[in-house]
């Protein structure tokens, strides 16, 4: 899994083509649960956990599965894993599955994961599909920290509160960094604010680096006609 | 599409089919003694709250009691209402009520009381008012819900029960006053329902608890 072809994948997944972020897919959670960092955190591994599984199932099962076909037997073996999850979350993690709430079976509607297992999982090898699904997860569920953190301090001026709920022990209130917050941040507009800015800082970002690298090239260009 | 080609589909559906129930069913085995057991914890963790300063000695969700509406206490909906014991003596009674008048919707909140009508802790469980304002009545935000410990039906008078900008003894949070007057209102007619019930509650011995006792 060390290969470059893995780091190729893994820089593809959390940034060229972030589901979140790029494809846009999945959305409903990004906007909904993102209220806190730990909501994202919870989310973002539920969400992990069933992409892998799911490519992973897809990609072995792939050779005996008719395409007229393929979407059915995808959405049932999507349900039933999001129905495992949910269970181990409910066993597991009480607390985090309380406020997650309807959100975990609600994975089962999150287009990036039938996405993967069409687009990739379908045509390739299973370790290939498992590491996709896992970079693809991964970029997700780092979306949805960001975003959860950046609107959980925003909005409450604390970090990581309720942190308890993944971890155990007494309840926790997190680094509270200012009393009281921005409001706006965390209710449902903060969400689209958040997301919209997040999209944004990536435009730069990549717009930068495009500009850098065809500066380098025409700089490169000019020297080699000297 | 051929006659062979719809069996086939149709044959590889069901074995995924069944793979994927079988998953799930193996999984359910795996994890139903613990949800159980979480669920149990959980309602018994989320009862601790009105249970401030009590000694007892019974385990708590035995003594329940489903009260059907309608029935006298706040909401709309069935009430609970688990009874506590220490050395078979009644203790304190515990509330599950609807607070019907919400910002957003009924307030699901847990009234405790003692013997004496003395509030032992009210504690929200579950809401859907606005975030950062009314849903400052939750215990992990804020302490709004603890000045209702060691208040009677006698401290403050009923016409004081209300939010202090209704002329009552009650803070309210500064830009909700709906959600504050809401549960203030339910705290006072829950009091009420257990003044006038009280013997009628612990009528029964604390052995012989009726799970399903119907009560007016």
């Amino acid at each position: 899994m060390t290969s470059p072809r893995f780091i190729d994948r893994l820089k593809t997944g959390l940034w060229d083509e972030n589901p979140g972020l790029v494809q846009l897919l999945g959305l409903c959670p990004v906007l909904a649960v993102t209220s806190t960092f730990v909501n994202g955190l919870g989310l973002g591994i539920a969400t992990i956990a069933v992409l892998v599984a799911s490519n992973g199932l897809v990609s072995a099962t792939r050779r005996w599965i008719l395409t007229e076909i393929r979407i059915p037997i995808y959405v049932l073996i999507i349900a039933s894993l999001v129905t495992c999850i949910e269970l181990v979350f409910k066993a597991w993690f009480p607390y985090l599955d309380r406020s997650l709430g309807i959100f975990i079976p609600l994975i089962v509607t999150n287009c990036a994961i039938v996405a993967r297992a069409e687009v990739f999982a379908s045509r390739n090898t299973v370790g290939a599909s498992l590491a996709d699904g896992f970079v693809m997860g991964l970029g997700f569920a780092l979306l949805l920290m960001a975003i959860g953190g950046f609107r959980e301090l925003l909005g409450q001026g604390s970090l990581f509160a309720g942190m308890d709920m993944l971890i155990g022990g007494e309840p926790i209130r997190g680094l509270v960094l200012l009393d009281g917050g921005w409001l706006l941040a965390i209710l449902p507009p903060g969400a689209f604010f958040s997301l919209a800015l997040a999209i944004a800082a990536k435009n730069v970002i990549d717009r930068r680096q495009r500009e850098k690298l065809k500066n380098a090239m025409l700089g490169q260009a000019r020297r080699a006609r000297k | 599409m051929s006659a062979s080609t719809v069996i086939k589909g149709g044959v590889t559906l069901a074995v995924i089919a069944a793979i994927c129930t079988t998953l799930v069913a193996f999984t359910y085995r795996l994890t139903e003694e613990r949800i159980d057991a979480n669920e149990q914890a959980l309602l018994e963790r989320s009862l601790q709250p009105a249970l401030s300063g009590l000694f007892y000695d019974s385990g708590v969700t035995e003594s329940k009691i489903i009260v059907p509406p309608p029935h006298d206490l706040p909401g709309s909906e069935a009430a609970i209402i688990y009874r506590v014991y220490a050395q078979q003596e009644p203790v304190a009674a515990l509330f599950v009520v609807s607070a019907r008048d919400g910002y957003a919707g009924p307030i699901r909140i847990l009234v405790g009381a003692d013997t004496e009508g003395l509030v032992t802790g009210v504690h929200v469980l579950e809401h859907r008012e606005t975030p950062g304002l009314g849903d400052r009545v939750e215990s992990t935000k804020s302490d709004w819900v603890k000045q209702f410990e060691g208040r009677s039906l006698l401290d403050p008078t009923p016409s004081e029960w209300a939010i202090k900008g209704d002329g009552g003894q009650f803070d309210q949070l500064t830009g909700a006053s709906v959600t504050p007057r809401a549960i203030v209102k339910a705290v006072k007619n829950t009091l009420v329902y257990y003044d006038a019930h009280r013997d009628e509650l612990f009528a029964d011995a604390p052995a012989e608890s009726d799970q399903q006792k119907e009560v007016p």
